[in-house]
């Protein structure tokens, strides 16, 4: 009863498509966005855009793409951030060597590359499944960064290997500065996250869960395997690629292959486990999770345990506390913080009651 | 009723690593029969549809469907050709809702490439609608309406089966291979699923390859028999002929020696 649906019939195929079928929740979800858009320039602080809301929406598009592929297509991959450092190193390079080249589209060529490369590492994923395929997909983390740091080409011949982002200037508007930075990710962003929400709930996002729930009765029904887990390797690193590009260039200006290294890849890992696989929204919620609660568990002991506590014990203190916390949400609800709010949403619909 | 067959089997033979699990079999499936194979455990009759819809390979024989020979067939051409199948351990996809298992039968009938999808241009949104439409169709037929967006691993294992019948159904095939649609089902389950069969059959004029082990629901529902024992044809017939035969009398009940 916070909220109901009472008189909102549903009268055509394509409107019970909606993923929002309640006014309520479409104005929730335009608030917000015109929120972020319009009114967090304005109020946001350097400190906020910088190491906050840019890291947060960065890995929340990381995550969305590993989710496409592990959580609806079932194939998991650890080489997440290597996908991440061909988006971030190709977007570099077609911006160095190409006159002219327009910011965008660096982006989106960066994705392109980042997608055959994903390509290439997914044909393991052919005959192999399950931890073997990890195992397999661990190669790519491995490759990308020893190609990237050998091969001084790829840095433009840069003494250590480092990139620096380009002047980040679209159609004569100069977005360097930290709120620029947060505008242009935060758009990039949400134009990806709805169409990866378009793809999810059409005909390639029910193939990519039949081939995940079931492959074999996937291939007697007609689903072309090879063309759906290759197709769901590409999309998963073209949303991967254009994440590292914009990690590079509007999250931290300057960064380096290893910047991209295996922990990368376990970090977003761990954001869609706890955000919820096969979800878009647990994307979000599992990157302001892993990128929200550091900070908090640091600004608190710093205000709290300063004096009491050693520095460096501080800091390991954290880490288990962090550790802890995700432990203890995966055993709480294993399906991740998506399937918290669901279950929120439904509670909040039919209170006071409880059926 | 059998006067151009759909279905032509001819000295399939398969086996698996020297262990023959069905031996020169032959016989022929008419236009809009249903047809039980019957059978004792191991007699190869999962075997067979297998090799009917191309999850194995026959080592010889050949398939003859709709007018054309194969000499094996492949799961994906197979059901291009319009063959559906149900598996005897239900396999369908577990996290989706009862409406996306249907929808995805439909695959083949799907007009728009995933980009238009994507994007939501071109021919994908009428084509969603139509295809919903159409799921919608076979949904009502099987009564599975109020079940439409629960998730298909919460719900009982009988409506499993229909739903299962119906992501089939979805594909509009013109051959239905059902492996023990109502295995585990008590007498009321049984008669539902042997009606949704007959139904079947008279509204869409589809041909039914069926395997099942209640010998009264087999003898009640199907045109023609076949009966396999150890991997050879021992009976083939109507229901009749087929009860009467000894040689089916003697693989059920043993013979006197």
């Amino acid at each position: 009863m916070i909220y109901r649906e009472s008189g909102q019939f549903v009268t055509t195929y394509g409107a019970d498509r909606r993923i929002f079928k309640l006014w309520q929740q479409r104005w929730a979800l335009y608030t917000l966005l015109g929120f972020a858009f319009a009114v967090v320039p304005f109020i946001g602080n350097d400190y906020w855009f910088s190491a906050i809301l840019i890291p947060f929406l960065v890995l929340s598009l990381a995550g969305l793409g590993l989710n496409l592929l592990t959580g609806y297509a079932g194939q998991i991959s650890l080489g997440s951030a290597a996908f991440m450092a061909v988006g971030a190193f190709a977007a570099y390079n077609f911006q160095l060597r190409i006159e002219g080249m327009p910011l965008l589209l660096s982006f989106v060529l960066g994705g392109f590359t980042a997608a055959m490369v994903g390509v290439v590492f997914g044909l393991p994923s052919l005959r192999i499944k399950g931890f073997y395929l990890l195992v397999s997909t661990l190669a790519a983390q491995f490759f990308v960064t020893w190609v990237l740091t050998q091969f001084g080409w790829f840095s433009n011949y840069n003494s250590s290997g480092v990139i620096t982002a380009p002047p980040l200037v679209i159609a004569g508007y100069d977005f360097s500065s930290p709120a620029g930075r947060y505008l242009l990710t935060l758009g990039v962003v949400t134009v990806l996250a709805f169409l990866t929400r378009n793809i999810v709930r059409s005909e390639l996002g029910r193939h990519w869960m039949a081939v995940r729930d079931m492959d074999t009765a996937a291939a007697v029904i007609g689903i072309p395997i090879l063309k759906t887990k290759l197709l769901a390797f590409a999309i998963s690193s073209f949303l991967l690629g254009i994440a590292g590009a914009l990690w590079a260039f509007t999250y931290l200006g300057t960064v380096e292959p290893h910047g991209f290294d295996l922990s990368r890849s376990f970090q977003i890992l761990f954001i869609i486990i706890i955000g919820g696989m096969g979800s878009i929204l647990g994307n979000f919620l599992g990157a302001a999770f892993i990128v929200l609660l550091p900070i908090l568990l640091s600004n608190l002991s710093a205000n709290f345990l300063a004096g009491v506590v050693d520095p460096g014990q501080l800091e390991n203190l954290q880490k288990i506390i962090f550790g802890a916390l995700i432990i203890f949400f995966l055993i709480k609800e294993p399906s991740g913080l998506a399937r918290l709010w669901q279950l929120l949403r439904e509670r909040a619909r039919i209170w006071p009651q409880r059926f | 009723m059998a006067a151009i067959p759909l279905l032509e089997l001819q000295d399939i033979s398969l086996s698996f690593k020297g262990v023959k699990a069905i031996n020169d079999i032959s016989f022929t499936v008419g236009q809009g029969e249903i047809c039980a194979l019957i059978g004792p455990n191991g007699a190869g009759k999962s075997s067979l549809l297998n090799v009917i819809n191309g999850v194995y390979q026959p080592d010889q024989g050949v398939i003859g469907f709709n007018g054309k020979s194969y000499r094996k067939m492949q799961s994906h051409q197979a059901a291009v050709h319009g063959i559906a199948r149900t598996f005897q351990n239900i396999a369908l996809f577990k996290g989706m809702s009862v409406l996306d298992n249907v929808l995805t039968g439909r695959n083949l009938k799907v007009k728009s490439s995933w980009i238009e999808q994507a994007f939501n241009i071109g021919r994908a949104p009428s084509d969603e609608s139509t295809q919903r439409q159409k799921a919608e169709e076979i949904i009502d037929f099987l009564r599975i309406n109020q079940w439409r967006n629960s998730i298909v691993g919460t719900l009982p294992y009988g409506l499993q089966k229909r739903v299962e019948l119906a992501r089939a159904l979805a594909a509009e095939p013109r051959l239905l291979l059902l492996d023990e649609p109502m295995a585990g089902m008590n007498s009321e389950e049984k008669a539902e699923m042997s009606s949704f069969i007959l139904d079947t059959q008279r509204e869409f004029g589809t041909t039914v390859v069926l395997i099942e082990h209640d010998i009264g629901v087999v003898m009640d529902l199907s045109d023609h028999v076949v009966v396999l024992d150890y991997g050879k044809k021992v009976g083939d017939g109507t229901p009749d002929e087929v009860r009467k035969n000894p040689d089916v009398i003697a693989a059920y009940l043993g013979t006197k020696h």
